[in-house]
């Protein structure tokens, strides 16, 4: 599903053509996640928990090792090669990333409409999907009508809407308070069931208490643990 | 609400990020260049043609000392030839009516007799012409015109290839102006470019949006350009009609007699650059996205 093998990443220096490419975000970095797994991504600020996130969404590629998302190897992949795997990754993003010209109900289409399905059956899943997130009478309204919490769920809701394989979050409740929190919690936990593996970094440890599930501990670009985490964790039965 | 409908057809805002009159304007403005030189090109091609009859028809033949019998040996003797079309003598009478302003009503001088020839082939040497002439006609002369009409033939051919250059010149810069048109829409629309590029639409999605935009303002811009040319060119065309032999042949015939197929094709053509340099501009750009 989700394969990190001796990942190392480094951002390309300052400049628009690259400089001197800068230390190393990811070292060495191992692991491996299976299908229908539950993981949070754990670690302080600066640890490379983003980093990972964007290598799993196909935003960047490895500077060496190897990841597999989804069946495809990052390092040696033609770049047209990547669009057709996005599709079947749901990225929920600290700063939601909405287009605040669009509704709530176009934001959450959008990944429907990328995808060429015909208008007439992507409104009633949009539609359904809205309902699920509580957001069902604010369709129409453009995101900065909508509160942080609103917003959040919109994020999740296009995350979601094309029943992704694997769902990945980056500090989902940064922006929220802690009962919108267990209800992001809650809607995560209820994808993973339906059978979608999920990815959430956060540095919040108290929703890691309430929602236990393996981890990946992150420390300066390295994994905390790393014997640990080469290992299968087993599928997050037990959540939710 | 219908404003925000309108929005779900086009995810990046590119009706707001790609609009106001700049682009259309300078599309409109290079449209008006270029008929202006298509119009150039057909109309100094007409010029040249018409020269070159006309110079054809003025090819005359002097015979000195005419008497009935050397007029006739020169005459079949000229018809006899390959590259003549057409030969006929002017009669002597018709001849001193047309030099009597000059010469009087009896002139003293003694008159050649002229043959009009016209050519076949307007490029033809009319130097050999002129000496199988003599060989049959002692003393006939060719008066040749195929010098300068070759020069003004070369001058309109210039005129033509400068039409064509003023052409590629207007493309080009018309691509130039849809590709700073296209960065500044990638500018003010990197945020979602880059959303959609996370929700994996291909380069051609994003790209395909762009040109179709892009396509339809240069497009927009080359008709209104085409549809201030054809006041100006039928304009010319008046001012040009006494050279091409169409005096007060009217608004119709100068209606007629405008480039018509290369002005229409000017819109679709507009649309195909902005089209192709839409896509090329923002496919490059893209390129930076993993």
């Amino acid at each position: 599903m989700v394969r990190f093998e001796a990942v190392g990443l480094r951002y390309p220096g300052s400049g628009s053509r690259g400089g001197a490419p800068g230390p190393e975000a990811l070292s060495d970095v191992s692991f491996a996640l299976p299908p229908g797994s539950f993981t949070w991504l754990l670690g302080p600020s600066g640890a490379g928990k983003s980093s990972v996130l964007r290598l799993m969404h196909l935003a960047l590629r490895p500077t060496r090792g190897e990841v597999e998302v989804l069946g495809l190897r990052l390092s040696r992949a033609p770049r047209a090669a990547l669009a057709p795997v996005r599709r079947r990754v749901g990225m929920v993003f600290q700063d939601f990333r909405l287009l605040p010209y669009l509704s709530a109900f176009d934001n959450v289409a959008l990944p429907l409409r990328l995808a060429g399905r015909p208008e007439a059956s992507l409104r009633a899943d949009v539609g359904e999907i809205l309902k699920w997130v509580g957001l069902e009478a604010k369709a129409g309204a453009l995101p900065p009508e909508l509160s942080g919490g609103e917003q959040q769920r919109v994020a999740i809701a296009r995350a979601v809407v094309h029943r992704p394989a694997l769902l990945v979050a980056d500090e989902p409740t940064g922006n929220l308070d802690s009962r919108q929190a267990r209800r992001l919690l809650a809607l995560l936990a209820e994808m993973n069931r339906l059978g979608t593996t999920v990815v959430v970094a956060t540095h919040d440890e108290d929703l890691v208490a309430r929602f236990p599930a393996p981890a990946l501990r992150l420390q300066d670009g390295r994994l905390h643990d790393p014997e640990d985490a080469r290992g299968l964790f087993a599928p997050a039965a037990e959540l939710g | 609400m219908a404003r925000r409908r309108r929005y779900s057809r086009d995810p990046l805002g590119l009706r707001r990020a790609l609009a106001g009159p700049l682009l259309p304007g300078l599309v409109a403005a290079m449209a008006l260049l270029a008929a202006l030189a298509l119009a150039g090109a057909g109309g100094t091609a007409a010029l040249a043609e018409r020269w070159q009859r006309g110079a054809a028809a003025a090819v005359t033949v002097q015979v000195p000392n005419p008497d009935a019998a050397r007029m006739e040996r020169a005459v079949a003797a000229l018809r006899a030839l390959p590259e003549v079309a057409e030969a006929r003598a002017i009669e002597a009478e018709r001849l001193a009516e047309l030099l009597r302003p000059w010469l009087g009503a009896s002139p003293a001088l003694p008159l050649p007799g002229i043959v009009e020839v016209r050519l076949r082939d307007t490029r033809a040497d009319p130097a050999g012409t002129g000496e199988r002439l003599a060989a049959a006609v002692p003393g006939a002369v060719v008066e040749a015109h195929g010098l300068w009409v070759g020069r003004l033939a070369a001058l309109a051919r210039s005129l033509q290839g400068v039409a064509l250059a003023v052409l590629l010149l207007v493309a080009g810069v018309a691509a130039a102006v849809v590709a700073v048109a296209t960065r500044a829409g990638i500018a003010a629309r990197r945020d979602a470019i880059e959303v959609l590029h996370g929700l994996g639409a291909r380069d051609g999605d994003i790209a395909g949006r762009f040109a179709r935009r892009l396509g339809l303002l240069a497009a927009l811009g080359a008709a209104i350009g085409t549809a201030v040319a054809v006041p100006v060119l039928l304009l010319l065309a008046d001012l040009a009609a006494p050279w091409l032999g169409m005096e007060g042949a009217g608004a119709a015939a100068g209606l007629a007699g405008l480039p018509w197929p290369a002005l229409l094709a000017l819109p679709p053509v507009a649309f195909l650059l902005g089209w192709g340099t839409a896509q090329a501009t923002v496919r490059r750009w893209l390129r930076r996205l993993p």
